[in-house]
């Protein structure tokens, strides 16, 4: 294997990790808050289709970027109405964001599919990316990309040494006893919730304008699926997502890899591995149910209604 | 705010049955609004979407086509949520079945024999059954979230699909399409009525509906499958095997929607492609909620469901809108239940004044 192969591979991992950590981060902040949204698919996808749309009709891709960020929190904000203003079964509803989020997004985007745009532009930072090899592999990415490692360094600090951080993690813990020093649970919540939207809208952005810049039904392919086990995988902590969602992008590229050693595979077989991935992470963490237990927020998934 | 939920003191028996039609209409309400804002009459769009799918018997044997495969898996589903399994597998398990059933159609293509077609059910059907099979190991081996597994499950299905449709499964006269030869006429499914697609499938779906509604009050295994859901503790007090019944719901859940799956590319479909399921899978999941967990619910929800999928064919027919409309109408369905299914344990009352509202009417309510 030759080093120009290595560093395509491993650019390539980053670009592929990029939407996982994205979305990741957003359902860590949301379920450190307490709250299981299971709809991160559907608002992946209403991003993704949200922001292309906008790009296509006012040809500027920084303005679908926003568009994707506000489609996801809108959808959040439903996910927010019914889980925690109404008490629904956070479960189901959030089951339900996602069947409504593919069925809205492939309404809206059934006039977009076939459309070609022009991507998301890479930003080589000057200097860095003149750095043999790293360079190519870290700092000639698009912007998006960039700004995954701004937001993971923002999540991380926040809850290592902010006071937001703790609030946010007494109302995923104890709501009740959060609620009685004068904290607002349902404002938490829901500003948790609507982080976990904006961030997954922007992953949908990502995928849509910088990633594979087009759209097609149900592209996010799992995507939000494969975060909600990332977050539990890496026992909520942020840096642990990082590792995850380049260890899952390493795996979905797994078909650049083998082409580039000469292997012939298939590849509809090789897009099966960070499904079995997913899997086989799921075996491992509930074999260590202890540990598991022991970094769940305790009221996750409790809906919480105050004491009238 | 002048409105606030209050629980009730227990939970409102006539709501239970109410929020589905409560749900349906606000749905209804809502895509008037859509097409509406669409630029489309609401009142003919609706007829369109709803009524005019059935004006024939045409329309009421296609409506049949759907209702079959959905009925199947939401059958199979409702065992599973009642023991609070969360199996969101049924895609997946429906996708092996056409896979698996169709993998044989096309082995004895050469076969003329009466036996063909029992033996590809029989096989899809199995294979429906294995792939439940390993979420069922997957959760009670190592307990791992069946919601997840039984989702990337799913993925992996559909890729399995695409793998048999894109090589070894290929028609190698098709012109290099993504599809298989289609099936020799051993291998399909006969129809109702003669000139009509509607297969016997249809009658696969009322005799498995009619089993289980059996099942589950007749019998003492359908009655742990409900304690279980209920109350976990209890069951296991009570000598229940957890595990054991896990198993049971999981594997006829999954053998159902095989068969569901077998039936369909034995049936309308009569080939593999990449298109084979439709989305039931998820579909039935919309299914058993609004059919209230009930054999006789789940019935009439999945008509409902079917209808949503001809009125989608429909509406790009007559009014050129895009077929995806179906699940934009499934999701609102499901989102509408979900609110309304509030109003089975919380009531909407009006504030009183401040002054009167000391005294807490929930705690009364509660103790």
């Amino acid at each position: 294997m030759d080093i120009e192969l290595i560093t395509n591979i491993l650019f390539a991992t980053i670009r592929t990790g990029t939407p996982l950590i994205l979305i990741a981060l957003g359902e860590l902040v949301c379920e450190k808050s307490g709250v299981l949204n299971l709809g991160q698919e559907g608002m992946v996808l209403m991003g993704a289709v949200v922001g292309f749309a906008a790009s296509v009709i006012t040809g500027n891709l920084g303005l679908g970027v926003i568009a994707a960020v506000l489609a996801g929190t809108m959808m959040s904000l439903l996910f927010g109405f019914l889980a925690i203003s109404l008490v629904s079964n956070q479960v189901a509803t959030g089951l339900a964001l996602t069947i409504f989020g593919t069925g809205l997004s492939a309404f809206i985007g059934a006039s977009y599919v076939g459309v070609g745009i022009e991507g998301i532009d890479a930003w080589n930072i000057p200097l860095l990316s003149d750095i043999p090899i790293i360079g190519k592999i870290f700092f000639s990415h698009d912007p998006l990309v960039y700004l995954s490692w701004i937001l993971f360094a923002l999540v991380f600090w926040v809850f290592k040494s902010t006071r937001l951080g703790l609030t946010i993690r007494s109302v995923g813990e104890n709501p009740e006893a959060a609620n009685a020093i004068g904290m607002s649970v349902f404002k938490v919540r829901y500003a948790a919730v609507m982080f976990g939207g904006a961030m997954a809208g922007l992953a949908g952005g990502y995928l849509s304008l910088a990633y594979t810049p087009l759209w097609s039904e149900g592209m996010s392919a799992g995507r939000g699926w494969i975060a909600l086990a990332l977050v539990v995988f890496a026992s909520w902590k942020a840096e642990r997502i990082m590792l995850g969602a380049y260890l899952f992008g390493a795996a979905s590229i797994m078909h650049l890899v083998l082409q580039g050693l000469g292997f012939e595979a298939s590849p509809n077989l090789l897009a099966m591995l960070p499904y079995g991935a997913t899997i086989i992470v799921l075996v491992v963490i509930a074999n260590d149910a202890v540990k598991a237990k022991l970094s769940t927020p305790l009221a996750l998934g409790q809906p919480y209604r105050p004491q009238v | 705010m002048i409105f606030r939920l209050e629980k009730r003191p227990s939970d409102s028996q006539a709501m239970a049955y109410l929020s589905p039609i409560l749900a349906v209409a606000l749905t209804l309400l809502s895509g008037a609004a859509l097409f509406a804002s669409l630029g489309h009459d609401p009142a003919h769009s609706l007829y369109v979407f709803f009524l005019q799918p059935l004006e024939d018997l045409y329309g009421w044997t296609e409506l049949g086509i759907k209702v079959a495969p959905l009925l199947l898996c939401a059958i199979g589903l409702m065992m599973c949520f009642k023991a609070k399994v969360w199996n969101i597998g049924a895609e997946g398990q429906f996708i092996l079945g056409g896979l698996g059933g169709g993998f044989l159609a096309l082995q004895l293509g050469e076969v003329e024999s009466a036996w063909v077609l029992p033996a590809v059910l029989v096989f899809g059907s199995a294979c429906g059954l294995l792939w439940a099979m390993l979420a069922a190991f997957l959760k009670t081996r190592f307990s791992a979230n069946e919601i997840l597994t039984t989702i990337m499950l799913n993925y992996i299905a559909l890729n399995l699909l695409y793998y048999g449709v894109h090589g070894p499964l290929k028609d190698p006269d098709g012109y290099n399409f993504p599809e298989s030869a289609l099936f020799s006429d051993w291998a399909i499914l006969p129809v109702v009525f003669e000139d009509y697609r509607l297969t016997i499938s249809i009658f696969f779906a009322l005799f498995a509906v009619a089993i289980v509604w059996t099942f589950v009050s007749r019998t003492l295994l359908g009655f742990q499958v409900s304690v279980l859901g209920e109350d976990s503790s209890a069951a296991s007090f009570a000598g229940f095997k957890d595990k054991k019944l896990v198993w049971l719901v999981l594997l006829l859940c999954g053998a159902l929607a095989g068969l569901a799956g077998v039936s369909e590319v034995t049936g309308p479909v009569g080939q593999l492609n990449p298109y084979i399921a439709p989305g039931y899978g998820y579909a039935a999941i919309i299914v058993v909620f609004l059919g209230r967990m009930h054999p006789l619910g789940i019935t009439v929800a999945s008509m409902l469901l079917a209808l949503t999928y001809m009125g989608g064919e429909m509406v790009q027919m007559d009014l050129t809108l895009p077929k995806s409309i179906t699940g934009l109408f499934q999701g609102m369905l499901l989102f509408y239940l979900l609110a309304c299914d509030l109003l089975i344990s919380y009531r909407i009352v009006r504030d009183r004044p401040k002054v009167a509202s000391n005294s807490s009417t929930q705690s009364v309510a509660q103790a």
